[in-house]
């Protein structure tokens, strides 16, 4: 019967869990709650609007470049790890690529919980180091002329990219522009989709 | 399992959970919680993410008090029995619960 039982792994949350839950510190509800809401809710769509927002509003984008939480919380995007958003803006000239170099910060409000290979010590290690070639590997060539900067997000600060704008989109509906946004892009990692 | 889901293993949510749960109920700050996390990634760059979260979490709570290392050990042990007496297909309780 041990061969259907749980790993040593599995064992180990299993009891960290049910000594919190039997002293009090966690609920398991309310863990269901929040796991239901990190696989289901909350993701990359929801800083695709913010993006799409900023791309067809300009006084919306002034605001977003200016305080970045004030701005996503505009559209209801609020909560855990979300407190101290700064947006960062892709231009001709500028490209912005995020990382945490401790561990794994990111703003969950807006893009969800990260993905694999942002945890993984070779982005995070290499990221600042050489961003070029991270990118490279990502498949983006980005010319010399323009400046690579790179944010290194924490507890405490989190970073969100503002792609550019895809060429051909005029006259698109944000809607339909929030379609060509992935996570990727509002890492620094791809540019948006084209249409 | 989506290929961008954010949890490969139900017990890697759990862990998650439990440790955003404890940061909210004001066990410990969320800069406390990376610098563990992050030191924990250091110590092992090979092991999975997840695993190091975990360590990272359990040094954290018997650090504070909540649940040290020999609770731990107890109530693994505990779990363990219990999942070898329970029959495939029940759920596996404690005998005490």
């Amino acid at each position: 019967m041990h061969d259907h039982g749980p790993d040593a792994l599995e064992l180990r949350v299993q009891a960290l869990e049910s000594l919190l839950v039997e002293r009090g510190y966690v609920d398991p509800e309310a863990m269901d709650r929040l796991i239901e809401t990190y696989e289901h809710e909350v993701g990359p769509h929801n800083g695709a609007q913010v993006v799409a927002r900023a791309w067809t509003d300009p006084d919306y984008r002034a605001r977003l470049l200016a305080d970045g939480s004030a701005a996503i919380a505009e559209l209801g995007f609020t909560g855990r790890q979300g407190e101290h958003m700064v947006v960062v803006e892709n231009t001709a000239d500028v490209h912005n690529l995020v990382v945490c170099t401790l561990c794994s910060c990111y703003p969950w409000p807006v893009l969800g919980l990260p993905p694999v290979w942002y945890k993984a010590p070779p982005y995070r290690a290499r990221a600042v180091i050489e961003p070029r070639a991270v990118l490279g590997e990502f498949g983006m060539e980005v010319g010399e002329d323009v400046e690579v900067r790179v944010w290194d997000s924490t507890a405490e600060i989190r970073y969100l990219v503002l792609p550019e704008r895809p060429a051909g989109t005029e006259g698109l509906s944000a809607e339909v522009l929030a379609g060509l946004v992935t996570r990727d892009a509002m890492i620094g990692t791809a540019k948006a989709a084209a249409p | 399992m989506t290929p961008d889901a954010p949890f490969e293993e139900p017990w890697q949510a759990r862990a998650f959970a439990m440790t955003v749960r404890l940061h909210e109920a004001g066990h410990f700050t969320w800069p406390v919680w990376s610098e563990h996390l992050g030191r924990a990634l250091r110590a092992e760059p090979d092991r999975p993410y997840w695993e190091s979260w975990l360590a990272a979490l359990e040094e954290l709570t018997a650090g504070s008090g909540l649940a040290d290392a020999a609770d731990l050990d107890d109530r693994q042990e505990a779990w363990r029995r219990a999942h070898a007496e329970t029959p495939h297909g029940q759920p596996a309780r404690l005998p005490d619960q």
